[in-house]
């Protein structure tokens, strides 16, 4: 059996960069960079992929973004909007469970791209932070997000607090969420702060997403030094099945 | 440990949700039915399909969080408005297909039947084909022997929630709100009116009786049956709007902007309907203000299904989003003509301004701003006629997972646009009326306390925008009047 064909990984992995990319819209030289490759190189891919409608350029000269085509093979590419839409129900009925706020995330490069947010429900001010970015690394959707992946996303992982684990300690860490399904975070992103997530799977049973709740540690932990209280654990476990199902991930 | 079941039959698909205490939701069933288009401008749903499909879901329901009907302590209904059905008392077999709310074949005989405000002094609609008494009459009038049998007592006439509560129960019963909807009911004296009745010759035997919302109409599997309300007005009660001037938009395949008016009926100025907002047991009723827009997810779905740029309708938000502006292209869905506060049945859609500028991308954006500036027609005659300013919009339906809609809707309306913590506030609405008639909730105070904001919106628009984005729209709409004609079917 031949080996794997360069061209086509290479092709992939611009597809991957255009669909994770914050704007939408890479040039030759942006994608060139990202993936250290030639710029005649992408180019060839590019004008290939355009050919078939994979990528598309607003003016001619000008950046690629997603064609139109790839939308519609669609199945092996979980819109954003997608996902909220299909979550909205869940995790509402989370933020009411647990009394906290709700986020639901993406992998993004090495940030984790919030892509739906539901207020902590006690109706006090709060503004909506959906499309922001969230270090993977100190986040519990990024840990569940990052421990079904193949590989960790490129890049040094920077520390937030004298909590935030060294990589041997995240290394750990990543096998013990993998196997019981859930991650969290304690202290890790910001001080006297905690986060629960798990993750969400689409029909083939591969990890699209990751909903989870964040909170200030008095009330998401029984003492500050403790992971999150069991019954949160259980209600963030509870709406990432959920939103599974909806997404057709699980056949109950 | 006890639950409500709200049944939700919608325009397009029979819902079952299942609802705890705090109303957070325990588990959902859907089940579509079918959309019959016998000819242009007519829609049916068959009404035995749904009665399965209802009773389909409620399994479901109960099944997913494994639940059996001892556990649900009451069945609240929610439904379609106006789509009417008649059907044989003896067998329960309709003797039509349902005619559905957005139909248009009553269009000659409303012409017939005279000048629009006609009825809305004791009916508070506008004559339009949209209500369910010229559907009725439409069958009596053109289902052979129908009329005689109906003269005989042999058929029952109903909305979604009498076919429902009669299967379910075998009460011929509907709730004040669907039978504001009628154009056959007295909105002061919430009876069947005898002057409309004989206005649109329908008989009087073969009418429901009607009842209040949230009382307990009979059982189903030994299960109270305690609740129904139209889905705009299940809308209303689900974001707890129970105070004058407290009102909510919800947005599906249209949208409606209600506001609560209090013990009294109001009558419009600028084109919006007077109707019933709930009716709690013997309490008085509380009446609102309806703005209707026919076409809003609905001009998303022909956009997903007839254009076919996008596979999902949650897709439009990704395809919008690759543009920064509509590009000068307007979209006026006006599909079976203008609702409020137009009301021009002539009407047919539009997209005005087209240059070879215009993108896919700049299309989707006209096809969601299309929903935001209707509601800001709405808006704007809900203002003229209470005289006060709406400061904030409550807002609910599938549509507000569309976060570049909801922000374009703060930007062109300049308030805040709110969504609760559960969006499905038409079954939230219709679980609350139930659970208030068993005593499952103590009162309406206890139902406020639930209601939490989800996310909020904040206007970020240039005001020099904003006016002249409502002026485009202003003069594409005045494109779309006028399209149809005397010899058009």
């Amino acid at each position: 059996m031949p080996g794997p064909i360069q061209s086509i990984q290479r092709a992939a992995e611009v597809l991957k960069l255009l669909a994770h990319g914050g704007a939408h819209q890479l040039s030759v030289g942006e994608i060139a960079r990202a993936l250290d490759l030639a710029k005649p190189t992408v180019h060839g891919i590019l004008r290939t992929l355009h050919e078939v409608g994979f990528v598309e350029q607003e003016v001619e000269g000008g950046k690629y973004r997603l064609g139109a085509a790839l939308f519609q093979i669609g199945t092996s590419y979980l819109d954003g909007n997608e996902l909220r839409a299909k979550a909205l129900n869940w995790s509402d009925t989370l933020a009411m469970r647990a009394r906290e706020a709700v986020r639901i995330g993406v992998l993004h490069g090495k940030h984790v791209l919030v892509v739906h947010h539901v207020f902590r429900p006690d109706n006090s001010r709060q503004t909506l932070d959906t499309g922001a970015l969230l270090p993977w690394n100190a986040t519990a959707l990024g840990k569940a997000l990052v421990a079904f992946g193949d590989n960790w996303p490129d890049g040094d992982l920077q520390a937030f607090t004298r909590h935030t684990l060294d990589p041997e300690q995240l290394h750990a860490e990543m096998n013990v969420v993998r196997d019981r399904d859930w991650a969290y975070d304690l202290h890790e992103l910001v001080e006297g702060e905690a986060s629960v997530a798990a993750p969400i799977r689409d029909r083939r049973g591969v990890v699209v997403g990751a909903i989870g709740i964040s909170g200030p540690v008095e009330r998401l932990c029984d003492s500050p030094d403790q992971p999150p209280r069991l019954e949160l654990v259980s209600y963030v476990r509870e709406a990432a099945r959920s939103v599974s199902r909806e997404l057709g991930g699980l056949s109950w | 440990m006890a639950y409500i079941a709200a049944i939700d039959q919608g325009t397009t698909s029979s819902r079952c949700i299942v609802f705890d205490q705090a109303g957070g939701i325990v588990s959902v069933a859907q089940r579509e039915h079918r959309q019959i288009f016998p000819k242009p401008g007519r829609v049916e749903h068959d009404a035995s399909e749904i009665w399965t499909n209802v009773q389909a879901v409620v399994r479901d329901a109960l099944s997913h969080a494994s639940l059996s009907f001892g556990d649900i302590a009451a069945f609240g209904i929610t439904n379609q408005r106006e789509t009417t059905v008649v059907w044989d008392k003896a067998t329960g077999e309709p003797v039509h297909n349902a005619i559905v709310w957005q139909d248009t074949r009553t269009d000659a005989l409303i012409r017939q039947l005279g000048d629009q405000d006609r009825f809305r002094e004791r009916s508070g609609l506008p004559l339009a084909t949209y209500f369910s008494g010229p559907k009725l009459r439409w069958l009596l009038d053109n289902v052979e022997g129908l009329r005689a049998r109906a003269e005989r007592g042999e058929v029952l006439f109903g909305t979604m929630d009498t076919w429902l509560i009669w299967n379910l129960t075998g009460r011929h019963v509907t709730d004040v709100t669907n039978a504001s909807r009628t154009m056959l009911m007295n909105l002061e004296t919430l009876d069947w009116d005898q002057e409309l009745v004989d206005a649109m010759d329908v008989p009087r035997g073969i009418l429901p009786e009607i009842r209040s919302s949230s009382e307990v109409y009979g059982t189903y599997e030994g299960v109270p049956v305690a609740s129904a309300l139209g889905d705009q007005q299940a809308a209303l009660f689900g974001q707890t709007c129970f105070e004058p001037g407290e009102g909510k938009c919800t947005y599906g395949t249209g949208a409606f902007l209600l506001i609560n008016t209090g013990d009294k009926p109001v009558r419009s100025q600028n084109g919006l309907l007077t109707t019933v907002g709930y009716q709690i047991g013997d309490q008085p009723a509380a009446y609102a203000l309806e703005g209707a827009v026919a076409v809003t997810g609905a001009l998303v779905q022909w956009f997903r299904d007839k254009i076919g740029l996008i596979s999902s309708a949650a897709e439009i938000e990704t395809l919008a989003r690759t543009v920064d502006d509509n590009g000068g292209a307007y979209f006026v869905p006006a599909f079976s003509g203008l609702f409020a506060p137009h009301w021009r049945s002539d009407a047919r859609g539009v997209i005005a301004g087209l240059t070879g500028y215009i993108s896919r991308g700049h299309l989707a954006r006209a096809v969601l701003e299309a929903s935001a500036w209707q509601t800001r027609e709405v808006v704007d005659a809900m203002n003229a006629d209470s005289g006060v300013d709406l400061t904030t919009l409550r807002v609910d339906g599938g549509m507000t997972a569309n976060n570049l809609l909801m922000q374009f809707l703060s930007d062109v309306l300049d308030v805040p646009v709110v969504r609760p913590i559960v969006a499905e506030t038409t079954c939230l609405g219709a679980a609350y009326a139930a659970g208030l008639a068993v005593g499952y909730w103590g009162g309406t105070d206890e139902l406020k306390a639930n209601w939490h904001k989800a996310a909020e919106w904040e206007p970020s628009m240039e005001p020099a925008a904003r006016a002249r984005g409502y002026r485009k729209w202003k003069k594409a709409v005045e494109r779309t009047v006028g399209w149809m004609d005397e010899d058009d079917d």
